[in-house]
């Protein structure tokens, strides 16, 4: 197995980029929008993950079984925030026995 | 089990590689930490042990005239924590699936030896802030540190036992990402993956709830610990959190780690009753997808301990209805161990009355559990002693019996000696007897109404409750002797031959004990898995 070595450059640009997204995170926080402030927030550490995993923790240069072992750590943090939204989201709603 | 002739035992192996104190702390070779496991796992399951000698002892009266409500509250938390966290998480893939897997793939030690060792010291570590909670008073949240009581109100040292499990965790993670790499990749050639022992299978699938699940419970423990410390509002509610919000994660990965208890033990019962059965596992690849099954429905079930918490009934019914499918994978698993003994020669040794044992007791166990997945049975007996003898017919008829059959299955191939067949096998009738005795009153008693976790109760329940101590004792008797016969058996001894039951699998291929790397040649597969074909049988006579 050949290990991919990067140019240090790409660990500049990826370091750049997280400054940036960082900076953004920062200077949005200084607007509401509302229900979506949550959402712009989670959407920029998102993308903050992605480029640490892929450039910084050399996945995209990885063997197919170590993207699916990485993937996998997302499909599972997917189903903990699904089935726990389903009790939230859910809760509200009441339940009326139909008439017998 | 045979003895061994006099030549065929060999001088050099991995227990003659030193013996002095630095040649074990320094180690880095599998088996060795696999016995520095088992050493330090044993002294956590006694600790553990005592504490539930101390709950029993006081539930023999109704009145709650032993110890104070608060050291009570203590002395099960206590119990829970050590037994989980440091006893029975470890247990088998800690040290017989340290032991076996390099042996049972053909490699000579596992991918990462120095994380392996780091891992035992992680362990170590953790156990050691656990043990300074304990000394400094102990922890009175439950094994399962519910909030807002762990973080708003509890006086008890929470935040040592909480970093405890927290650091033990990495040791967990680190295990099981080993395991995963070294299955993957150091394979015997021509050992594909459905020639794989079901040991190893089961390994792998409780490898992967080791690394996608243990992480959540870390970082829900260090939540725990900032809202304790720092009062933010994650799951104080009157600072904008929902202590329902912690169940969710705690469950998340605390259900799971039922299956990183249990699995294991299903695959040291699929080894045993292969080789006293002198067959073929019955549906091998069935059972090698119900085991990967079980890993994975089990990160669907976790709200099915909240059926009574405000979680929504819609999400209820869901974890209740994936709670009832993880059965058919279990079930798959308790039929074909049955339809393996059918027509096989089956011999009685020691071994095979734990996995006998096991299969009995964890049935009882997976069945309750499908009772209490059922909603309306669930809010009758939640919280009552039901669930205590479910979940310890589960753990410890379960995953204790499996641990015990494993030990004495492989005690040949860890210490190269014999022990005594009358003893071991009267200790095995002894666990049996006094587990029952022990954990079936619960099951009465839950039923009628008695609540867990207090050191009171009506008069009433008085009998079950001196009939399951009684239980207790015996079966404290039936754990003390194995522990008794096997240090005398690794001392003192009689050699043992290099297969003593006649089995076949890689481990038996090399020498009992085997030499530090394990083969002088590395094999190369060419039959079938579990090949009890009568050839063999004729030659092991
Ligand atoms: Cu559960």
């Amino acid at each position: 197995m050949s290990v991919h070595v990067s140019p240090t450059s790409t660990y500049v640009k990826v370091f750049l980029t997280l400054i940036l997204l960082t900076a953004t995170t920062v200077w949005v926080a200084f607007y509401d929008f509302g229900i979506l402030n949550n959402v712009i927030a989670l959407g920029i550490a998102f993308a903050k993950a992605t480029v640490v995993v892929l450039f910084f923790m050399h996945v995209k240069w990885s063997s197919p079984l170590i993207k699916l072992i990485a993937g996998a750590g997302v499909v599972w943090l997917v189903i903990l925030i699904l089935f726990t939204l389903g009790d939230y989201l859910t809760r509200t709603i009441h339940y009326t026995a139909p008439p017998i | 089990m045979s003895e061994a002739t006099s030549t065929g035992y060999p001088e050099e192996n991995y227990l003659t590689q030193g013996s002095t104190l630095k040649s074990w702390l320094l180690t880095t070779d599998h088996k060795r930490i696999g016995v520095l496991y088992l050493l330090t796992i044993s002294v956590f399951f006694l600790l553990g042990g005592l504490f539930a000698a101390g709950i029993r002892l006081e539930l023999a009266t109704p009145q709650g005239d032993l110890v104070q409500p608060e050291t009570y509250n203590r002395m099960f938390t206590m119990h829970g924590i050590l037994m989980i966290f440091f006893f029975l998480i470890p247990s088998i893939p800690a040290t017989l699936g340290n032991f076996l897997i390099p042996l049972q793939i053909g490699a000579k030690d596992v991918a990462f030896p120095r994380l392996n060792l780091a891992s035992w010291y992680i362990f170590v570590i953790g156990g050691c802030f656990t043990l300074w909670a304990l000394v400094s008073g102990g922890v009175d949240t439950g094994w399962t540190f519910y909030t807002p009581f762990s973080t708003l109100f509890s006086n008890s040292h929470v935040l040592p036992a909480a970093l405890g499990v927290f650091i033990t965790g990495f040791s967990s993670i680190l295990t099981g990402l080993n395991f995963i790499v070294t299955i993957h990749r150091m394979r015997a050639p021509g050992l594909t993956w459905f020639k794989l022992p079901l040991f190893i299978w089961s390994h792998y699938a409780t490898s992967l709830i080791q690394v996608l699940g243990t992480p959540v419970v870390a970082i829900t423990i260090v939540l725990v610990a900032f809202e304790r410390v720092f009062h933010l509002g994650i799951f104080d509610p009157s600072v904008g959190g929902d202590p329902v919000l912690f169940q969710h994660l705690f469950w998340f990965y605390s259900h799971p780690a039922v299956y990183i208890m249990i699995l294991p033990g299903m695959g040291v019962i699929s080894e045993v009753v292969a080789t006293f059965s002198r067959k073929r596992i019955f549906g091998y690849k069935f059972m090698a997808f119900a085991v990967l099954a079980i890993a994975v429905l089990g990160f669907f079930v976790w709200g099915h301990h909240m059926f009574v918490s405000t979680q929504s009934v819609y999400a209820g019914t869901v974890f209740s209805v994936l709670t009832m499918l993880v059965a058919i994978p279990s079930a798959v698993k308790v039929f074909n161990w049955t339809a393996t003994m059918y027509n096989g020669a089956v011999s009685w040794d020691t071994p095979m009355l734990y996995a006998i044992g096991f299969i009995g007791l964890f049935t009882i166990g997976g069945l309750t559990g499908v009772m209490l997945g059922t909603m309306g049975i669930d809010i009758h007996v939640h919280d009552t002693y039901f669930v205590v003898a479910h979940f310890h017919y589960v753990m410890v008829g379960g995953a204790i019996m499996a641990f015990l059959a494993g030990i004495h299955y492989w005690w040949p191939k860890i210490a190269g000696k014999t022990y005594p067949v009358f003893w071991s096998k009267l200790a095995a009738l002894i666990v049996f007897i006094g587990f029952n005795l022990t954990f079936f009153p619960q099951f009465l008693l839950g039923y009628m109404g008695m609540p867990r976790r207090y050191h009171a109760y009506p008069e009433e329940f008085q009998v079950l409750n001196v009939l399951s101590s009684a239980g207790a004792t015996v079966l404290g008797v039936g754990y003390l002797l194995p522990v008794i016969y096997l240090t005398y058996s690794f001392f003192f001894g009689a050699r043992c031959a290099q297969n003593p039951w006649g089995a076949v699998g890689l481990e038996w291929e090399t020498t009992s004990p085997p030499p530090t790397l394990n083969f002088d040649e590395i094999p190369t597969v060419t039959g079938e898995v579990y090949d009890y074909s009568p050839k063999k049988e004729a030659q092991v006579v």
